[in-house]
Order: C-alpha cells, then structure tokens, then sequence
C-alpha cells in the first residue's frame, strides 16, 4: 500500500554527528558490502577499480566548504535515505512496491513488484534512491531491516552496517520517536536538525552540527567541477549534437 | 530533468491520440461527425494506434515491463496509477465505438463518443498530474502544468481531426485549443523565469547558520544515478532558441495553415500537422530539459 501509516510504533533512524565525521567513506562502502549480498542485493557495480566506476550506493559521502567571512570550514557530510515521516516517494508510487512500515517506520521498496518507473526518485528532494540498471529497479537506504532484527548474529551486529564501520561514532542508531531514547537525548542536547526542514517530508535522521573555530585566517580559494555525465555515441546522441551546434552557431 | 526519448514520444503521441479521440466523440455526440464511409473509422483508428503507440512506448521506459499490471493498483494516492487506470477503463468504450463502426453501425456510438471523450480527457488530466505533483520540481509544481498537456493534446488532436475529416467543427477545434496552449505556455515560461526557487544548499545540508555552502569534495569520482537522471540541464540561450522553434512550430505556422485551409483545403493540414509534430516534441523535451530537480543542491547548485 502506498497509502502512509498514520502513525508508526517506533521511529528507526539515524543520527549523524558531523562535528565527528571525518569523512572517511568506511560507512559507504560497510553499506555496499553488507546491502550487495542483503535484502534487495545484489547493487549493480560496474568498473568498480576501473577509469569509469558506476552503480548502485545506498549512501553517499559529500564533502562541503562552509564559508563565513575569512573563515571556511569542511564538514563532511553522509547522506542517504532520511526514512520521511510523510515521504512522497511513498505515495507517487504505482504500484505500492515503495512503502512505509507501520511498526517502525522503515521506508522500504519491495524488489520483488518494483517495476523501475522511477517515479520515486523523482519525488524524493534528497536523491537519496538510485535505480539499479541491472535489475531494472529501485534501490535505497533499509536502514539495515536484515541486520537489526537478525538473532543469528551476535547483539552488537545488530544495527545499521554504517554504524557498525563508523571508526569515529558519528553514527548513531535508534528510536527517534521515543524521547526517552539515546538519540532523541543526543538531539535534544546538541541542537540536532532536520535536512530541507522547509521542504515539508519531516526527515525521521537527524544531523548534528559541527562546531565553528572563530580563527581569524583567511579562507583558501579551490574551484572545483562536478563530474559531466559521459555522452554515449549512439545515432540520437549525434543527432542531438548536431542540433547542439547547429543552435550554438 | 533527463529528457528520456521514451516518454516525450509516449506523452506527445498519446497526448495527440487522446486529443484527436476527444474531439471525434464530441463531434460524434453532437451529430457533427458521422460513421459512414471510411473515414471516420480510419480517424478513431488512428487515435487509438497513437494512443498504443505512446502506451507501449511509456513500458518500454520501464525497468521491468512485465511487472507492469502492479502499477493498476495504487490510484488512491498515485497520479502514475491512475493516469493507467483511466487509460486501460478509455479502450472499452473506444474499443467497442470502434467495432461497432468497423462492422456496421448503433445507435449507441454518440454515447460510447462521449465516454471516451471523457476517458481522453481525464487521462491526459492524470498525465500532467504525474508531473504538476512533483513539489521536488519547480517548474513542474505549477497549476498551469495539467492544462498545458490537456491543451497540447487537443490542439495537436484537433490538427489530426482537421487534416483526417475536414470541416469547420476541426478547424474551430485546433484553432482555439491551439491557441489556448500557446498562450498558456507563454505564461508558463514566464512564470519559470520568474522564479529563482525558494531552496537553496544552505536549507538542504542544514548548514546555512555557519556560512554558505559549496562543494569541496563529490561523494564520488564519476556522475551516478541522481545527477544522471536529475541533474541535466540545457544552457539558458539553447533553451530560449528552442522556445522560438517550438513556439513557431507548434503555434504560429500551424494557426496560419489551419485559417489558410478554411479556405484552400485540407492539403494545407499536411504541413501544419508535420510542423506541430517537430513543435511538440520540441517543447516536450524542453519541458524536461528546463525543468531543475531540488536534489541537485547536494550537487553544487546553489538554487533550486
């Protein structure tokens, strides 16, 4: 049913400390390992230590320069799926493979009646779904729903696979819905935010901020590109090209 | 947006099928257009094969095509639903309209003619729905999206029934659908260069207390699914000579040719019909290509 809950027992979610993160990609790639052989594996990874690396990651680790004056900061900031409490990637989906738990909120896309629309991702304002190519559906974030509840390995294990790998403890996992809870406590004590709280989806993660050195240095100049998606060579491509041209001219 | 080829010939085609059955049914009801001789069973023929034509077009857009029954189930809360739902429910009464034409004739075929008018409208309707209730989209996200499309379809639906069965009733038709879309999209560019976007990369990573943001380091070294899919973008001065073809290709030429064949005949349809078909589709793939994704501000987009 891709109608939401109207409430959810628990509220399973994350909380990032990016005073903590040092940007590390242990998590990123903890997530790949774990999710490529769990609930909805195999993730598509093509050339992977190859010049053109691509597929499917469940979490994605920015970089960021935060600039203030002469000062200018890096915060390193993992992002992936924020388990909305009103997600619309939910509801816009045709075929109700795309859901949200009613026990503990987990935003979930069934693989087995996916249809690869990609739809969802359209909908979600934090990218935070990749289609798989290769098995023709959506992929994203389960919050690890095949580690927490899993009693065949040991108590510790169970949590996200991101929490588990994070050398730092930026990472916390737990029950946002429950004011009581270690993370809700860790949120309420360090100021914790929501990502596009303006946007309206109300994120079930939390982000910690990192704190601010007031040093009076001046901020490095670095410009840097985006990656540009590669074109593929076919006849429509050239076509396009030339249209390309043609309008430059 | 990535403009896929798939779905700007899905949403042109059966836009225009849908529009050209629209018309047909209220000509049929209203007693203007009537089943005898071959020409009108040729013209629902033709709505209905750009109809399938667009459909099987949009599964192919698919990752999994043969799982596509499943999308019939969500239309309580899925425009993506019901624009299939809708779709599927307008071939019974076509079907039968046009059986009962292809094999003799009934009473019952004005009626039949009003029930996939309607049928062509409402999903055309769902179809802009997809788009318009996509808050991650600005230039999307606009009342005016639901009605350009309704527009598009019967104008370019109106420029088919013009050319396939001539009378002042298909003349009328594309002219004043025509000429309501273009003025509607007029409206629409000018609303979307209005607009800067009301999110910016400080709201997304929740940083913007400490500074302003930009990029230092991509999570990665090639582009991935999301800027793939979400990050595409056409350079304003491409985008702006595109607007003058389309708006020539799909509007003014072809409101010339249609007041010039009220007069000089259905040859000058032929011309008017090619022209909207490059016109269309020019403006579909713009719609796209223009169309900025709120997701990009992790990717270096200070706006969206």
């Amino acid at each position: 049913m891709t109608t939401l809950p109207e409430t959810t027992g628990k509220k399973l979610g994350l909380v990032i400390d990016l005073d903590k993160c040092v940007g590390c990609h242990a998590c990123a790639t903890s997530c790949k390992e774990w999710n490529t052989g769990g609930y909805s594996a195999p993730l598509s990874d093509h050339d992977p230590y190859g010049a053109d690396p691509s597929g499917a990651w469940l979490n994605r680790i920015h970089s960021y320069e935060v600039e203030s004056g002469p000062i200018s900061k890096t915060v390193h900031f993992p992002r992936s799926c924020l388990h909305c409490e009103e997600p619309a990637c939910v509801t816009v989906c045709p075929t109700g493979a795309s859901y949200k738990r009613e026990a503990d909120g987990i935003v979930l896309v069934n693989p087995d009646t996916c249809i690869g629309c990609k739809l969802c991702s359209w909908a979600c304002p934090y990218g935070a779904r990749e289609y798989d190519h290769d098995d023709g559906v959506m992929k994203k974030c389960t919050l690890c729903v095949d580690r927490i509840y899993n009693e065949t390995i040991p108590e510790e294990d169970r949590v996200p696979a991101c929490v588990r790998a994070c050398p730092t403890g930026a990472r916390a996992f737990g029950d946002l819905g429950d004011p009581d809870s270690e993370v809700s406590q860790e949120v309420e004590a360090r100021g914790g935010f929501n990502l596009l709280d303006e946007f309206g989806y109300k994120p079930v993660n939390k982000y910690l901020p990192p704190r601010f050195a007031k040093v009076d240095t001046p901020a490095p100049q670095i410009v840097e590109k985006e990656p540009v998606a590669p074109q593929n060579g076919s006849a429509v491509e050239k076509l396009f090209a030339w249209v390309d041209r043609a309008l430059s001219s | 947006m990535h403009p896929a080829y798939s779905v700007i010939l899905f949403t042109t085609a059966s836009g225009a099928g849908y529009g050209l059955l629209f018309w047909l049914g209220l000509g049929h009801l209203t007693g203007l257009i009537h089943g005898a001789g071959w020409m009108p069973v040729i013209t629902l023929t033709v709505a209905l094969g750009l109809i399938t034509l667009g459909l099987l077009s949009s599964a192919f857009h698919l990752g999994r095509p043969e799982r596509a029954l499943g999308a019939f189930s969500q239309w309580r809360s899925s425009w993506l639903s019901r624009e299939g739902v809708v779709a599927v429910a307008t071939y019974v009464p076509a079907g039968l309209w046009w059986l009962l034409w292809l094999f003799g004739n009934g009473s019952v075929t004005p009626f039949l003619g009003l029930l996939a008018a309607i049928g062509a409208a409402v999903t055309v309707y769902c179809t802009g729905m997809i788009y318009a209730s996509l808050r991650t989209i600005r230039q999307w996200n606009r009342p005016t999206v639901p009605w350009i499309y309704i527009a598009l379809a019967a104008g370019t639906g109106g420029l088919l029934l013009a050319l396939l069965l001539p009378s002042t009733f298909a003349a009328l038709a594309a002219l004043i659908s025509l000429g309501a879309a273009a003025v509607l999209k007029l409206a629409y560019w000018k609303e979307i260069d209005a607009d800067p976007g009301q999110y910016t990369a400080e709201m997304a990573t929740g940083l913007g207390h400490l500074g302003t943001v930009r990029p230092l380091d991509p999570p990665h070294s090639t582009p991935n699914f999301v800027m793939r899919e979400m990050g595409y973008a056409v350079a304003r001065n491409h985008a702006l000579k595109l607007r003058k073809v389309a708006l020539l290709a799909l509007f003014a030429l072809p409101l010339f040719l249609i007041f010039i064949g009220m007069f000089a005949g259905w040859l000058a349809l032929v011309p008017a019909v090619l022209l909207a078909a490059v016109g269309v589709v020019t403006e579909r793939w713009l719609f796209f290509a223009e169309a900025e994704h709120v997701s990009q501000l992790y990717y270096g987009k200070a706006r969206a």
